[in-house]
């Protein structure tokens, strides 16, 4: 530290240990890294690497089974490490902050946001007359760029957006001018326009300040667009570290390698023939979505408005679009989870809308779903084969039929023939979402419909199991339609590409064509917004092929 | 995110691994024994908790008559452990028909939008009754029998596990093995059955034991009260309420049904709340960091 300018956080051969009964011994092991004033440090891995930890052993939040086992860190001039409790209540805010992922849950959800703000200094700064605390934290909500600060104090958290939450949370952390923030995956749970500016704000923050920010992602998007300096994380240890330019473009170990070619960028599918016959033809859909208390108003809101759409046999059918686009509300609409208000979906000849009771049941095994969350789309109590020989079963399937199928089918999305006798905790992410997709599979289904199936998944795993989809579309053929935030993605696996705003599609194209000419503003807006675009990640050629 | 991966996992050892728990093996041990005790009762006592001794009336504690006679001259152990079989039985009757009825009733609410509001307002009218004016009303109307004073109580018990299996219906019904289920055409009965009752039956386990403390006490208080069994018939609170009379000169006999009462209670309690512990660690305010 003897070289000057002392930085402001530097962890010396930081050793985390877990508790007994985990895979391995050490959550982190031996890591050494230096923020510096005016820079902003990505701490970068999947997970698993113990990069969450980092950051919470550096607020000494850990958790009370984790233990530091060895190293030290120095929070400007300051060692964290063996300072007291008390001590660490008046760092904690004052010299370093953390700003958290889900920005919904780490704000009081009964308390205005202008009052949160306020009690930070409130704790910190007793003596601070009322009136100056008042004036600090409108000063704070403009310095975070939060639109009428003056209204938006007396806003409860569930009445702003996300990107906001996020705002006010940096408010918060802001409050006292900590010399370091730590932020926690801040932008993962945002859309990509709000990314963006969360992250260009930080910039902007860190400038003004003159402190140091500790950025922690899974995304090198995000890396590319802000990082000063990169340290990549693997199971617990620092596997390289340096400037971004050298880390990404010339990246020495093996695992950045692969972690950097699994980023999804732009690449297109071949033009899919021109088809006349459809399997499924949406027109008109129309869902709004009612909420009436006993004695309470009632409230409107349309979700989706006007969609029209079709697919053709083996066609892929992208949707893209913020949340709250109506994407997700489309895909309940087709699997009647929702009903709509108006309009017609039609397969196989029949309008769903108006199937009910035996009919709607007999036509239930033409859609399958594949859900976001692998974690939560299989039964925990249930043994994988219960839960997908049920759909074939109910349908008139012997289960020894059923299980054959199954085992084939598990086969098929890469996993041993034996998992189904196993239960779903037994599986990673990855290998939990090939069941989802064997499970839908298993219907013999005409579409499938997939809700962000990859988006809960980290890069690597991402790209095998787009790659299944790929496999799994040139053996079997089904048509799909595919629901997805990112951009890159849907490049690579969709034919066509519906661009959803409020419920209605904008803009409705081939793939290549949509993205190279968009034809709509939001389009435009999407398009610049999307992480890692600068040259860094793209690579000049790809770049040039790609937009 | 962090390495400490949150899987639902079940240990291979579950049951092992419940009585690990402190609380959990102690309260079910006591529990057993008591039990035990109250189904053994001709074993354990002399087999005559009838017998009337007109020249041994209050008689304090000794050697043959470890917790005294009452006023009639019969001995209260033997009351008070033959009392233990019907107060026990009403705890558990009570806890199994406000169990099976709330959680049919709370499936129904919380699965299906449009009876729901209907069904909870009723909820709400049984819980603004007071469980005791209730049991006293229907217990004089009907006459005391095991079944109308078990339905009496367990009449209030059922909104309380309504709403709760409700509450955990609500959550599980929007988990995706939920809705891929729907979408595979399982009949909804299957639905409820196979994929939403399962996550019911941890914070179910835990209100029975509570149901069932609660029970024998409000059996305790209908007997105090006198609108119980029959006077004549042991159980818990009959003993209490005619030991009230002569408290003064024996209070062993007002002491011995109480302690025995107040045991069982507290050790059903402990049990619940070792249980909770153990199956629904979000309940608990000794949780440890979530794993």
């Amino acid at each position: 530290m003897s070289r000057p300018p002392a930085p402001i956080l530097s962890v010396e051969n930081l050793s985390v240990s877990l508790p007994s009964g985990h895979d391995r011994t050490l959550a982190v092991d031996g890591v050494s890294f230096e923020v510096h004033r005016r820079q902003i440090v990505c701490l970068i891995g999947e997970s698993g690497s113990g990069k969450s930890v980092t950051a919470s052993a550096t607020m000494s939040l850990l958790d009370k089974n984790l233990t530091i086992s060895g190293g030290k860190i120095v929070v400007d001039g300051e060692v964290v490490t063996t300072a007291t409790a008390e001590r660490l209540c008046e760092l904690r805010g004052s010299r370093m902050a953390m700003v958290f992922q889900e920005p919904l849950t780490a704000l009081n959800p009964v308390m205005r946001v202008g009052q949160q703000i306020a009690e930070v200094l409130q704790i910190h700064k007793p003596q601070m007359p009322a009136a100056a605390v008042q004036a600090r934290v409108l000063e704070l909500m403009n310095d975070v760029r939060l639109p009428k600060p003056d209204a938006l104090v007396k806003a409860y958290p569930h009445q702003i957006s996300g990107g906001q939450r996020q705002r006010i949370m940096i408010a918060m952390a802001l409050a006292l001018e900590p010399a370091l923030i730590i932020a926690d995956e801040p932008t993962t749970a945002l859309d990509v326009t709000t990314q963006a500016q969360i992250l260009r704000l930080f910039r902007e923050l860190l400038t003004k300040h003159d402190s140091g920010v500790l950025l922690i992602t899974h995304d090198f998007g995000v890396v590319s667009d802000v990082a000063d300096h990169v340290v990549v994380m693997r199971h617990g240890k620092v596997v390289e570290s340096g400037a971004p330019q050298q880390v990404l473009e010339a990246p020495s170990h093996e695992y950045t390698k692969a972690l950097i070619g699994a980023v999804p960028r732009f690449k297109f599918r071949p033009t899919f023939p021109e088809s006349r016959k459809s399997v499924l033809e949406v027109r008109n859909l129309d869902l709004v979505y009612r909420t009436k208390s006993l004695f309470g108003a009632k409230r409107e809101t349309r979700a989706l408005d006007q969609v029209t759409f079709s697919i053709a046999p083996g066609e892929t059918l992208g949707v893209v679009g913020e949340s709250g686009s109506g994407k997700t509300s489309l895909a309940k609409c087709l699997m009647r989870f929702e009903t709509a208000e108006a309009g017609d979906i039609i397969v196989g000849g029949r309008d769903l809308t108006t199937l009910t009771g035996e009919n709607l049941y007999k036509h239930r095994r033409t859609i399958q779903m594949i859900f976001q969350d692998p974690y939560k789309s299989l039964n925990p109590r249930r043994r994988v084969g219960a839960s997908l020989i049920e759909g074939p079963v109910q349908y008139g399937a012997s289960v020894t039929d059923a299980t054959r199928r199954a085992r084939d089918l598990m086969e098929l999305v890469g996993l041993k023939r034996d998992a189904l006798e196993r239960f779903p905790h037994e599986f990673s992410g990855g290998q939990r979402q090939r069941i989802c997709i064997a499970r839908a599979l298993a219907m013999e289904p005409t579409i499938i419909i997939a809700d962000e199936p990859v988006s809960a998944l980290d890069v690597s795993v991402q790209a095998q199991v787009l790659k299944l989809f790929e496999e799994l579309r040139q053996k079997i053929g089904f048509s799909m339609l595919f629901i997805t935030h990112d951009l890159r993605i849907a490049s690579n696996i969709c034919d066509r590409v519906a661009v959803m705003q409020r419920g209605r599609i904008v803009e409705i194209g081939p793939t290549e064509q949509l993205f190279r000419h968009p034809q709509h503003s939001y389009t435009r807006e999407l398009l610049a917004a999307t992480p890692g675009r600068s040259p860094v990640v793209e690579s000049a050629q790809s770049q040039r092929s790609a937009l | 995110m962090t390495s400490v991966e949150a899987t639902s996992k079940r240990p291979r050892g579950f049951l092992r691994q419940l009585f690990s728990s402190r609380p959990v093996a102690i309260g079910a041990a006591i529990f057993l024994a008591i039990i035990l005790v109250s189904l053994c009762a001709d074993l354990v006592t002399n087999a005559q908790p009838f017998q009337i001794r007109p020249r041994m009336r209050l008689h304090a504690p000794d050697s043959s008559f470890w917790f005294g006679t009452d006023a009639l001259g019969r001995d209260v152990f033997s009351l008070v452990v033959f009392g233990g079989r019907l107060s026990l039985l009403v705890g558990f009757f009570v806890a199994l028909v406000s169990a099976t009825l709330g959680t049919v009733l709370g499936l129904t609410a919380g699965y299906f939008k449009n009876v729901d509001s209907i069904l909870m307002r009723f909820m709400d009218a049984i819980m603004a009754i007071p469980g005791v004016l209730f049991a006293v009303a229907l217990v004089s109307l009907v006459g005391p029998s095991l079944a109308s004073i078990v339905g009496a109580i367990a009449f209030s018990e059922i909104p309380r596990v309504t709403r709760l299996v409700r509450s955990v219906v609500l959550t599980v019904r929007e988990e995706s093995y939920v809705k891929a289920a729907e979408s595979m055409g399982i009949p909804t009965p299957l639905v409820l059955f196979r994929h939403i009752l399962p996550s019911c039956v941890a914070p179910l386990i835990v209100q029975t034991t509570y149901t069932f403390a609660a029970a024998i006490l409000m059996e305790a208080v209908l007997g105090f009260l006198g609108v119980g069994f029959p006077p004549d018939v042991p159980t818990w609170g009959n003993i209490l309420a005619n030991g009230r009379a002569v408290f003064q000169r024996g209070p062993w006999t007002i002491i011995a049904p109480g302690l025995f009462l107040a045991i069982t209670v507290m050790t059903i309690n402990i049990l619940g709340d070792g249980l909770r512990d153990r199956l629904d660690p979000k309940l608990s305010r000794n949780a440890k960091v979530a794993a």
